[in-house]
């Protein structure tokens, strides 16, 4: 029998009263969250017409964020093979992915003067001479007539040839592209991976499989017999001069250090003022609202103002960075320690009090113990999230790993290099965020604050 | 028995006491050892990256030292009432036509008569980048948190995964992401919303589980017992434990993200951080002091109001971490 139990009119009314809470809510705990949430999704739908984020995301350039994606995990050599006195020459781009005259497997020269280029497999090719170029795509060849004034693709000609004004566009998919042009063809041929990331073409070591550098390493004869091949090795690496490691690490280094000593000194600043702003240890309503104020302007001036301001006076560099770090945390770890000192156990300061103590210590002996945990526990988190905002005001001017990676991008060319920065900044964080947790743990155990 | 007590100054103390002294004794100096070890190591390391920080920086500290002084000197405003004039964008009386003194030609006129003030209307670009992120990314933290916590994911490997993610997302340099969304679409807010909304998610998300790992499991067996399945059991056992707790976090990350939108706006989001950095870049002083006012009592009023709200939403529940957590 499925049927509404029928409850007496006693009971009812009696229930009623029992559980007033439960079955007689006010109309705002009924509807409030119904009410919010329609709120928060008409908010959004205005945000959506105010940011013109429909047609920004339909002008996007949605071919280009696929290239960019695959930049990040793979490189490209862009040789421009010109066509010079019935001659094809290949020309590199400064980035130099191989030394001059090395012989490479997928673009081999033929004996009219021209060149083959290959894209992953002996089916899909081209085949360039100065009036022609067969455009071989499955096996199957779609010739590209060259002359003075025109390039034409054939009639016949799949989706993946494209006929522009002035210029054919062949895409492989993943293993690149060519434009081919009135004077010369781009060829842009992509691998899976990061080119010359160890050595770059100038080194002696570049080319050298792993197994051979291990060899050198430990047994080699030395390649050059001022040093040893280790440290030939690190020199080399550290100066690759498409991948700069030494200098991405000194970069990375310094916005460490911005956080770090940022950090650091707001910590030294706070404690002591953080005791002027308490209520329950100076007696003095003016001090403890003077105090507290010029926390809360030292926080709410955002960063961003004081790293341009510092910027400005002391040029780019990690003193700026320093300096916005220092002066924000001074005035946020000051208000979070003045309130836990607010929050301490009385009868440990009485207890000193009644000794007779000197009131700096009844301060060391009846506050520090109680709150020393929570103060290094809140500095290390700061530390933590300083190491992000470090990035972020590095990019603004302060210098560091941030401004590293803003010019990587701003060339839309280096995506490998941002993709590598990004890995190196991850890899910091979490080393930190480890470390700060087991110190954390250390201190004052799995839980508190 | 004056001469006695006089004949004993020192307390006798039993062996006991003694081995126990002893050992106190030798752990206060093995304490202080430590005490003075770690801040050697610590001095040595704040010396070192002080030297390092002083010779990467392309201005020295001591020898720019003086130049800040001189740089507050010629970055006044040569009217104070100027500030107010270039916050409201009212006509200066000094306008010679350059940018300088140029404060009306950016108003944004609604109808003919009436404008928003261009410094306020990048404020609310600002603003409104921050609430959009923290609303789109507090949603998909709450959507991820129940599958990050202990008490109600058994899979080890769910969990794995969706924390791994959160810590991605809350550690990936938000320029980056900033960066990459401006080479596709183009200058503009939605850069910056995206970059806030993906760190918000972590950030959020690690936050909400913790809370979530706290909460009262008795509903959950109650619900458990009836034969309830897991969707109501989270809906109607922890949902209602965890939300306030959870309001409050919302809140404290909605200030966090205020300022992270200026910031974000320096470096391409746009907003009131495009228009700081160009008018402090470019020495128009009156430009840049309205807008350090500007946003100095936008970020008090925010934070004072959500200090408001969550005084009246905390329950007995206090939050788990401390500000400096998120």
């Amino acid at each position: 029998m499925h049927s509404t139990p029928l409850i007496p009119l006693a009971d009812r009314e009696r229930i009623e009263r029992q559980y007033a809470t439960v079955l007689g809510r006010s109309f705002l705990q009924r509807f409030g969250l119904a009410i919010g949430l329609a709120a928060a999704t008409v908010y959004l739908a205005l945000s959506f017409v105010f940011f013109n984020v429909g047609p920004t995301l339909m002008n996007g350039q949605w071919d280009r964020a696929t290239a960019y994606l695959q930049d990040w995990i793979s490189w490209r050599a862009q040789p421009r093979l010109r066509f010079e006195d019935g001659k094809v020459t290949p020309k590199w781009t400064l980035r130099g992915q191989y030394p001059e005259g090395a012989k490479i497997d997928w673009l081999q020269p033929r004996t009219d003067g021209g060149y083959t280029v290959f894209y992953g497999n002996a089916d899909n090719r081209l085949e360039v001479t100065t009036t022609a170029v067969d455009v071989i795509i499955d096996g199957v060849s779609y010739p590209v007539t060259i002359t003075a004034d025109a390039v034409r693709a054939p009639a016949d000609r799949p989706s993946a040839i494209r006929q522009d004004e002035t210029k054919v566009i062949v895409s492989y998919g993943f293993a690149g592209q060519a434009e081919i042009r009135g004077s010369q063809v781009y060829v842009q041929r992509r691998f899976l991976g990061w080119a010359n990331f160890f050595f770059d073409t100038r080194s002696a070591f570049w080319g050298k499989s792993f197994t051979e550098l291990a060899g050198l390493a430990i047994s080699g004869e030395r390649l050059d017999p001022a040093r040893s091949n280790i440290s030939a090795m690190a020199d080399d690496f550290l100066e690759n001069h498409v991948w700069q490691h030494g200098d991405v690490f000194g970069q990375l280094a310094q916005t460490l250090v911005m956080a770090f000593v940022g950090t650091l000194f707001g910590t030294v600043l706070a404690f002591p003022l953080a005791f002027i702003a308490a209520r329950n240890i100076t007696r003095n309503r003016v001090a403890n609202w003077g105090m507290k104020r010029a926390f809360d302007f030292l926080r709410s001036v955002d960063m961003l103002i004081w790293a341009l301001f510092f910027t400005r006076s002391f040029g780019p560099g990690p003193i700026p960075g320093i300096a916005s770090i220092f002066f924000t945390d001074s005035g946020a770890l000051g208000k979070v320690y003045a309130e836990a000192i607010e929050n301490v156990d009385e009868k440990q300061r009485e207890g000193m009090k009644s000794l007779g103590a000197s009131s700096a210590l009844v301060n060391r002996f009846g506050v520090v113990p109680q709150v020393l945990p929570v103060f290094v526990s809140q500095s290390l988190y700061f530390f933590e999230s300083n190491i992000r905002s470090a990035t972020v005001i590095g990019a603004v001017g302060a210098g560091g790993i941030g401004l590293k990676l803003l010019e990587a991008m701003s060339t839309n060319a280096d995506w490998d290099k941002v993709a590598y920065m990004v890995l190196l900044i991850l890899g910091v964080v979490f080393l930190f965020d480890n470390i700060s947790n087991t110190l954390r743990w250390k201190l004052i155990g799995k839980q508190g604050h | 028995m004056a001469t006695t007590l006089a004949q004993s100054p020192e307390p006798r103390l039993g062996a006991q006491a003694v081995t126990t002294m002893r050992h106190y004794q030798q752990q206060l100096n093995r304490r202080r050892i430590y005490t003075v070890l770690s801040i050697a190591v610590f001095t040595v390391i704040l010396v070192a990256s002080l030297d390092f920080a002083n010779s990467a920086n392309s201005g020295k500290f001591l020898e720019r030292l003086p130049y800040l002084f001189d740089f507050l000197k010629t970055f006044t405003p040569d009217s104070p009432v100027d500030i107010f004039r270039a916050m409201f964008d009212l006509p200066s009386p000094l306008a010679d036509g350059s940018l300088k003194y140029d404060f009306t030609s950016e108003r944004v006129y609604i109808t003919d008569n009436i404008y928003i003030p261009h410094f306020i209307y990048q404020l609310v670009i600002t603003v409104n980048i921050a609430l959009v992120s923290t609303l789109v990314g507090s949603t998909f933290a709450f959507c991820l948190c129940f599958f990050a916590s202990t008490n109600l994911v058994g899979a080890g490997a769910t969990r794995f995964v969706v924390r791994r993610t959160m810590e991605v997302m809350r550690a990936f340099p938000e320029i980056v992401v900033a960066g990459l969304i401006t080479a596709i679409l183009s200058i503009g807010p939605i850069a910056a919303i995206v970059a806030i909304t993906i760190h918000t998610v972590g950030a959020l998300g690690k936050l909400f589980f913790e809370v979530v790992e706290n909460a009262d499991m008795k509903a959950d067996e109650g619900l458990r017992a009836v034969g309830a399945n897991w969707l109501t059991r989270v809906r109607f056992a922890i949902v209602p434990q965890v939300l306030p707790n959870f309001v409050s976090y919302t809140l404290l990350r909605a200030e966090v993200n205020v300022r992270a939108s200026t910031i974000i706006g320096a470096v391409g989001g746009g907003g009131i951080g495009e228009v700081f950095r160009l008018a402090i870049g470019r020495d128009h002083a009156a430009k840049a002091y309205a807008i350090i006012i500007l946003l100095l009592v936008t970020i008090i009023a925010i934070d004072q109001f959500s200090a408001w709200l969550r005084r009246r939403l905390m329950t007995d529940k206090p939050l788990l971490a401390a500000p400096g957590a998120l």
